[in-house]
Parts: C-alpha cells; sequence; structure tokens
C-alpha cells in the first residue's frame, strides 16, 4: 500500500502542477516539515515506514560481536582499513567491529525503587533475590516488606 | 473553572475538578535511568496500584482505609510492597542484551487472599504473589523461638505450636515464569476473562497462555514474512475483549486495528475485523506512517468500544464500524508543523498509552512538558493539565494549561518552542470506579483526585 501511495507522490511533480504542490506544502505543515527534513538529509530513503526502520527496531538489543563476523568482515577487508562503530551501533555487527570503547558499561547494582523509598529509607536495603529460574516451582520467598 | 465529568454513576455533564493528591519519587534533578517509570496500573478494586520501573522493580502502592476523622481526604495510597521483578540477562547464543525494564503489569482479578498480577520486560512474564502474613506460630517443638534447633534428647514434652498475631508481613513470590517464548520484544501482555489464559504479543507474533502451564504456549498471530526484507509493519499492543474470551485486537504500527475471533480458527492470522481509517492520499507525507503507529489500544470497559493512540491523536472505535473511527480527539495537533525536529531528536517514535475512566465517558492520555490531556465524551471539552511539584500543595487545584499555537502568547499560556520534550507523560491509569488518577511523569509518580464536596 505505501509503494503506491509514494509513487503517487512522486507524479504529482510534474511542470503543471508544480505550482500546486508547492501551495499545498506551504499550507500542509507536515509537508513543510518533510521539505525540511529532506533538505537536512538528502540520502533519506523513500520508505520511512518500511524494511529499514522495523528492522531497526527489531534488532534492539543487539550489542555484540559475532566472532565469526568479526572474523569475516576481517578476511572480507584484508586491504582497507578496519572500520569502527559509527554513531549507530545498534545495527547487526558484520561490516563494523565494536571496540571496548562502544560497549555500554556494566550496569549498577541492584538496590530498591525510590518510589518506595521515599517514606522508609533505612528499611529497605538491597536485597539479592535467587536468580534460578528452576527455583520458581517451589515457593521462594521474595522481599520482605515490615509496615 | 471547568473540569472533565469523571467516572461513578449517572452519566456525564457534572464538572469536577481535579485537585493535587500525593507524589511519589525523589525530588533530584538528576534522574537514574532506572527510576524511569515505565508502567502503572490499578487493579480491579482501585485498593492497590502497580508501578514498574526500568531497573525492573515493581513498587506497589495500597489505599488506605477512609478515615471518618478526615473526611475531606479519601484514601492515600502507600507502600505496600516492592521487589525486584526482573533482572538484566544477556542471550549468549544470539548476542542480545535483554533489558529488566518492565513493559507492562496486569493484574488477576482477585479470588483469595493473595494478590496476583502479570509483569514482563522484553523476553519474559512472570506470574506474582504479594501474600499478607499477620499470624506466626509460636511454641515448635524442635527449635527456639530465634529459629535455633532445640537438642532432642532435651526435648521430654510435645506441646501444640499456637498461632500468635505479629506485625503486618507482605511477601512477594515468583510463582510462575513463562519464558522463552518470544524472538522478538514483548509489548503487551493481557488477561482475559475467563480468568485462566493471557495473551502476549511481540512485534511479530502474538501467543496465547494457560496461568497454570509454562513449558507451552500456542501461538495464535504470526505476521513473520517469510522473506524479511519484506516486513512492512509490526504489532503494536493487543489486548483480550473485556467480556467474549475468544475475541481480542492487536494494533499495529501502520495504524490499523485487527479483532480476531478464536473461535474462528487456531491461527488467528486472518482478521474478523480490520478498522482503518481511510487517508486523503494528497495529505500523505513522509511523517504519515510513523505518525499513524498505533502505541496503544484499549477496550472501554462496556466492551462496545475501543480507544487508540496514535502520535497526535486518540481515536475511539465502535466495534461495529471498521471504516473509520467514531471520535477524534486531537491531543498536540501544535506538533504537527515540528515533525521534522521530533523525527531528528526521536521524539516522534515516543509511546503513548491512554486510558478510560470507569464509566467511558472519559479519557486521558499524556504529553510533553508533563502535560496530560483529559477529554469528556459527552460534553467534548477537553482540558490539558500538568503534573508539575509547583502545583503539588495538597488538595490544590490544578489550573488548566494551555498551549500557544500562534503569535499572541496570553499570560500564563506556553509557547509550543518552550515545551520540554524530555518531560513526557507515556503513562497514565485511572481508577476503576472513582476519580482517581496515577501519572507517571518520568520517574515521579502523582495521583490526583477530584474535588470532595
Amino acid at each position: 500500500m505505501s509503494e503506491k501511495l509514494s509513487a503517487d507522490s512522486r507524479c504529482e511533480q510534474t511542470g503543471d502542477e508544480k505550482q500546486d504542490t508547492q501551495e499545498k506544502e506551504a499550507v500542509v505543515p507536515e509537508r513543510a516539515e518533510e521539505a525540511k527534513l529532506k533538505a537536512k538529509y538528502p540520502n533519506l530513503g523513500q520508505k520511512p515506514g518500511g524494511s529499514d526502520f522495523l528492522m531497526k527496531r527489531l534488532q534492539k538489543g543487539q550489542k555484540y560481536f559475532d566472532s565469526g563476523d568479526y572474523n569475516m568482515a576481517k578476511a572480507k577487508m584484508k586491504n582497507k582499513q578496519l572500520p569502527t562503530t559509527g554513531p549507530d551501533n545498534n545495527l547487526v555487527t558484520g561490516d563494523h567491529i565494536p571496540t571496548p570503547q562502544d560497549l555500554p558499561p556494566r550496569k549498577s547494582s541492584l538496590v530498591t525503587s525510590k518510589l518506595a523509598g521515599c517514606i522508609w529509607p533505612a528499611l529497605f536495603p538491597p536485597i539479592d533475590l535467587p536468580c534460578n529460574q528452576e527455583d520458581y516451582s517451589t515457593p521462594a520467598d521474595g522481599i520482605r516488606l515490615i509496615t | 473553572m471547568a473540569g472533565v465529568a469523571g467516572g461513578g454513576g449517572g452519566g456525564g455533564g457534572n464538572d469536577f475538578q481535579w485537585c493535587f493528591s500525593q507524589v511519589k519519587g525523589a525530588i533530584d534533578e538528576d534522574v537514574a535511568e532506572a527510576d524511569i517509570i515505565s508502567t502503572v496500573e490499578f487493579n480491579y478494586s482501585g485498593d492497590l496500584l502497580a508501578t514498574g520501573d526500568k531497573g525492573g522493580r515493581v513498587v506497589i502502592f495500597q489505599r488506605e482505609q477512609e478515615n471518618k476523622s478526615r473526611p475531606h481526604s479519601r484514601g492515600e495510597y502507600n507502600v505496600y510492597s516492592t521487589f525486584q521483578s526482573h533482572e538484566p540477562e544477556f542471550d549468549y547464543l544470539k548476542s542480545l542484551e535483554i533489558e529488566e525494564k518492565i513493559n507492562k503489569i496486569r493484574w488477576l482479578p482477585q479470588q483469595n487472599a493473595a494478590h496476583f498480577l502479570l509483569s514482563t520486560n522484553d523476553k519474559t512474564i512472570k506470574l506474582w504473589k504479594i501474600s499478607e502474613r499477620d499470624k506466626r506460630a509460636e511454641g515448635y517443638n524442635l527449635k527456639d523461638e530465634d529459629g535455633r534447633l532445640r537438642d532432642p534428647f532435651r526435648i521430654t514434652s510435645l506441646r501444640v505450636p499456637i498461632l500468635k498475631p505479629m506485625d503486618l508481613m507482605v511477601e512477594a513470590s515468583p510463582r510462575r515464569i513463562f519464558a522463552n517464548a518470544h524472538t522478538y520484544h514483548i509489548n503487551s501482555i493481557s488477561v482475559n476473562s475467563d480468568h485462566e489464559t493471557y495473551l502476549s504479543a511481540d512485534d511479530l507474533r502474538i501467543n496465547l497462555w494457560h496461568l497454570e502451564i509454562t513449558d507451552r504456549s500456542f501461538n495464535i498471530v504470526d505476521i513473520k514474512p517469510a522473506n524479511m526484507e519484506e516486513l512492512t509493519e509490526v504489532i503494536t499492543a493487543a489486548e483480550f475483549h473485556p467480556h467474549h474470551c475468544n475475541v481480542f485486537v492487536y494494533s499495529s504500527s501502520k495504524g490499523t486495528i485487527r479483532l480476531c475471533d478464536m473461535r474462528s480458527s487456531a491461527l488467528c492470522d486472518r482478521h474478523s475485523k480490520f478498522f482503518e481509517e481511510p487517508e486523503d492520499p494528497s495529505s500523505r507525507s513522509f511523517f504519515s506512517e510513523i505518525i499513524s503507529s498505533i502505541s496503544d489500544v484499549k477496550f472501554s470497559h462496556s466492551g462496545r468500544y475501543m480507544m487508540t493512540r496514535d502520535y497526535l491523536s486518540v481515536k475511539v472505535w465502535d466495534l461495529n464500524m471498521e471504516n473509520r473511527p467514531v471520535e477524534t480527539y486531537q491531543v498536540h495537533e501544535y506538533l504537527r508543523s515540528k515533525l521534522c525536529s521530533l523525527y531528528e531528536n526521536d521524539c516522534i517514535f515516543d509511546k503513548f498509552e491512554c486510558c478510560w475512566n470507569g464509566s467511558d465517558s472519559a479519557i486521558m492520555t499524556g504529553s510533553y512538558n508533563n502535560f496530560f490531556r483529559m477529554f469528556d465524551r459527552n460534553t467534548r471539552r477537553d482540558i490539558t493539565l500538568e503534573a508539575s511539584r509547583e502545583s503539588s500543595k495538597p488538595r490544590a487545584i490544578l489550573k488548566p494549561r494551555k498551549v500557544c499555537t500562534g503569535g499572541k502568547r496570553k499570560k500564563d499560556e506556553i509557547s509550543v518552542d518552550s515545551l520540554d520534550f524530555n518531560k513526557k507523560i507515556l503513562h497514565t491509569a485511572w481508577h476503576p470506579t472513582e476519580n482517581i488518577i496515577a501519572v507517571a511523569a518520568t520517574n515521579n509518580l502523582y495521583i490526583f483526585q477530584d474535588k470532595i464536596n
């Protein structure tokens, strides 16, 4: 469906209708914003809601690399300089090699939420929950709260 | 000052005034990522209010019993229980970091003294039992009061332990862990009206679970194309019908909603109803599809309507009419002329939620600058309010806010360019029967109530 519509918008730019479109662009704020965006990023793809954007969404969380990918990429570019990660670290690796500086810092240790801590700050020491998921079938006790 | 009619019996038309009640959370300017609230949900009675945050923690507030000596203060919400629901994980096989952020919490209807809720992050759903203990057994034979084992040779007589009252203890324990069923990121969970099953939805698939069974789930919707290059839309939200246990809906990134009937086939890839508003092709732009993406879908309590939230508006649909919504409410239309910068700072991808009041006469959703909006479906009046520390005096009536779009800015109005896009209200909840609302503003939880008498 989106393909059909983008074809329509391309057709609009014939000679006679160009003036109409320009007027419309001024009237419709969205079109004016689109023109602004295209002026800033001329390489922006035709299908905004299409594959690239969705693939990026689906791959959220991919942080580290596969040693196979790494070696393949190195072999592919043995004569060229090894690329480093660009501003977007979330793309599937294979074409760029992350460095230790790109890896996110280790997460801080788990502490009690400030939503709960604001009233009785002293009674909420950090507590380790059993991490072993196989234990779930036995009634394991969670955090004890004394009111 | 006109407010928006709220829930309770009767129809709309009564104007209520929203007052500040409570605010939870730290005041400091430096907000830790883990403290950002990611979901808010009242339970079926409204006595419990649960929040989940990016740090994987759940905090449950309980409403205090109303105090006869203070008739002007409805029950306040105080901390009842808190626990670490999910922890950060790393999937070594896929080199995937799994966030501990709680995406959704859904309560189960109460069936006994304990309370149950489902909480989910991107990959794993957990059933938590929250129970109270106010009695303790004393007089064991084999151990002392402080737990030390007694020397069995010193025991000369048997005694029967007796139950003695103790200070109330609230315990949270994970009863079921529903894992490994989602390749993509879970965006929704919804408990069925049969109280036995629930669904979980990720970007491409929806699974049906039985609350007792953790090692299996049925896949009921699969929109993954054979060739991923052909991917054009993803599932953004899903919900079961409040009364018909065979009916559920799911929304997409293209602004469509599909209603499915599980009686028609095991795999509900073919919808029973398809809801889409026709688009004016001449107004289509680069942003059209992105801003039409539905971020939340909620059935009305009556089950007759459903509401969808896209980037700029909230739409109410009659389930009997698929070709267009019956009501459309503009949340922040002034942002249409800011789409370029909102795309650059990624705000255009923010996922706002929406909610109904108990009688379905009003709807609420969040916006930027810590503003939230309420629409009265009967009077068609709308109001913009702000969750801020400045208007946080007890029972202070909230003043309506206005965004100035034109040239001349009136006093007390705020111009579009002065809006703080980092202060977004994505999550709000309305008490099931009363005019009490919970609004999550980044790391703070605000509770507002209507003015009594």
